[in-house]
């Protein structure tokens, strides 16, 4: 059996996609590792819909979704892609491999982290795993929580342990907010009214929100007990004699988000340096990426919010339609509409990336044993020393010199801190190859042996379960992705 | 996106079942994750790093880090933050990769 499309990723630009693409007549297969639908963004334990944003929305496309004959995988976390012209095989944990004419990788992101002294510390966690634990199981992280880094994304953070009766000691922001100003006709009402939401809640209920403040260390003895915070200068440098102590049980800290384009990046998709010196997939106004029949959506092509990731699904949902011989979604009207919307939802991620920027001076809080690489707990003097004095002049070189990245996340936590930093002790810019070193991922998910081996499987797919061929050469399997059962 | 975020979110689910923790009962309710349910009874660290033996739990808490490997009935490097809770379950603390526990 042979889909029209596959599309990796259940949240809102995946969701999106299958639903339009199966109304419009396509056979779609919807692959997500998470036992639920909707994606980091509409994570949820129940139907409720409180605390979500645009639920209704989800609602909405959820019913559709089980309303079409999409076949949807629940848990199915895809560990490989390759091309089998003309269309693709993706290889999927515990079931028959997927083959697809057109595969869609809308598969979201993570916090992006920043390292500093005490980050490693039980206790600090990002503003994403703050959001996870309390959506998801309804526990708050903290009584006393203090929440930084930068983004819009911490007020929903902030807002959310509020809500659950959470102490929000304070909010530290590292951007400046006020510079969405420069270019006030980009914001929309909408988001105007949902962060004028957001900061009244925390100014009813006496939550400080600092701009251009950072929290540059972290101390607690077996867990943080408290965090140092500092003002920033114009060039995100900490201000001296500015920091001081405050007391919390808990950190949520995150510097935006990482897409995940390692299955893409195996395909051999383009990429980009985006504003916010991400690495994201080329992509055009239809997702196409520069492979044929690849396409991306959402975050992928560059981080933008569950809005964009909705039009953009959308749009690709419409060109594999056409491709696969059917009848448009759309009608021109709302196809432009669609674009329209889809132009100004970029030209808002653009601005909210130069104003929510990592802090430049970050390096200067780094001490020399702050570990850069949580997995192998490689300090920054090791780091430093890989570039001062044993030359390194790439982030692929300092990776194979001192670990950073070779661990059991695969560079998905320390992979921008240690590209920057490589950039940063060699005296040039961020560039897409650092970057390239630590998105690249052969097997996209920990898998067990008899994955790889092609035993284990169980008969889950819906089109009687054949298993396919598993085409993984040997030297493709890393022996630590094997540690996650 | 509008604005949803007004309703009440409903307090912490009412725990329904144990599991063991390091030999004590640790309660969690249905579609807890095991490092909810841990999280939720003040447990913050659950496994110790190979090099330094730091203590370590959760920190991206959606599968991607893998900060908060834990040994789950005899299996080792087990995600907490992905792994559902279950009753009767045996979570213990993992010692660096868990080949010495």
């Amino acid at each position: 059996m042979t889909y029209d499309l596959a599309v990796v990723g259940a949240g809102p630009a995946g969701l999106a996609a299958a639903v339009t693409a199966a109304q419009a007549g396509c056979r779609v297969a919807l692959l997500d590792a998470a036992p639920h639908l909707g994606g980091q963004f509409w994570r949820h334990r129940d139907s409720s819909g409180a605390g979500h944003r645009a639920w209704s929305v989800f609602a909405t496309l959820r019913a559709a979704l089980l309303d079409s004959d999409v076949d949807y995988h629940a848990g199915a976390a895809v560990w490989a892609a390759e091309a089998d012209p003309p269309g693709f095989v993706l290889h999927v944990e515990g079931m028959a491999p997927v083959v697809a004419r057109h595969v869609l990788f809308a598969t979201g992101t993570h916090d992006r982290s920043l390292p500093f002294p005490g980050w490693d510390l039980p206790g600090v966690v990002t503003p994403g795993a703050a959001q996870a634990l309390l959506k998801g199981s309804g526990v708050p992280v903290g009584r006393r929580v203090v929440v930084a880094g930068a983004g819009p994304f911490l007020l929903p953070v902030a807002v959310g342990l509020l809500s659950a009766g959470v102490q929000v000691v304070g909010v530290y922001e590292a951007g400046n907010p006020w510079r969405y100003l420069y270019r006030p006709w980009v914001l929309t009402a909408a988001r105007l009214r949902e962060a004028a939401g957001y900061l009244a809640r925390l100014a009813r209920r006496g939550v400080p929100y600092r701009t251009r403040h950072a929290v540059v260390a972290a101390r607690g003895t077996g867990a943080v007990s408290e965090v140092e915070v500092a003002r920033l200068d114009r060039h995100g440098r900490p201000v001296a004699g500015s920091a001081r102590t405050v007391a919390c049980d808990a950190l949520a800290i995150g510097y935006g988000f990482t897409p995940q384009i390692e299955l893409p990046l195996a395909l051999g998709c383009a990429t980009r340096l985006d504003v916010d010196g991400n690495l994201v997939l080329e992509a055009d106004l239809a997702g196409r990426t520069s492979v044929a029949g690849v396409f991306a959506a959402g975050e992928v092509t560059g981080v933008g919010g569950a809005s964009l990731a909705l039009v953009e699904g959308r749009l690709v949902a419409a060109v594999v339609a056409l491709a696969c011989g059917r009848p448009s979604p759309f009608t021109e009207l709302e196809l432009s509409r669609l674009l329209s919307r889809r132009s100004a939802e970029r030209r808002f991620a653009a601005l909210m990336h130069q104003v929510h920027a990592p802090p430049a001076g970050w390096v200067s809080w780094l001490d020399d044993r702050t570990p850069v690489c949580r997995c192998e707990e490689v300090p920054y003097a090791a780091v430093r020393a890989a570039v001062t004095q044993l030359r390194a002049t790439t982030g692929r070189a300092v990776k194979g010199l001192c670990r950073t990245g070779m661990g059991w996340c695969q560079g998905r936590v320390c992979g921008h801190a240690t590209a920057a930093l490589t950039a940063h002790l060699c005296g040039r810019d961020l560039g897409p190859a650092d970057l390239e070193t630590f998105a690249r991922r052969p097997v996209a998910q920990p898998v067990t042996l008899a994955t790889l081996a092609g035993e284990g499987r169980t008969d889950r797919f819906p089109d009687g379960g054949r298993p396919g061929p598993q085409r993984v050469r040997p030297g493709d399997v890393s022996p630590r992705t094997s540690a996650d059962p | 996106m509008s604005g949803r975020s007004r309703r009440r979110r409903p307090g912490p689910p009412a725990p329904t079942f144990t599991f063991q923790f390091d030999g004590r009962p640790v309660p969690a309710a249905p579609g807890q994750t095991v490092a909810a349910a841990l999280w939720a009874a003040g447990v913050r660290s659950w496994r110790t790093t190979r090099v330094t033996g730091a203590p370590r739990g959760l920190f991206c808490g959606i599968g991607v880090c893998f900060d908060c490997l834990v040994t789950i009935d005899g299996t080792r490097n087990v995600r907490a933050c992905l792994a559902p809770a279950r009753a009767g379950m045996r979570v213990t603390t993992q010692v660096g990769v868990g080949d010495d526990v």
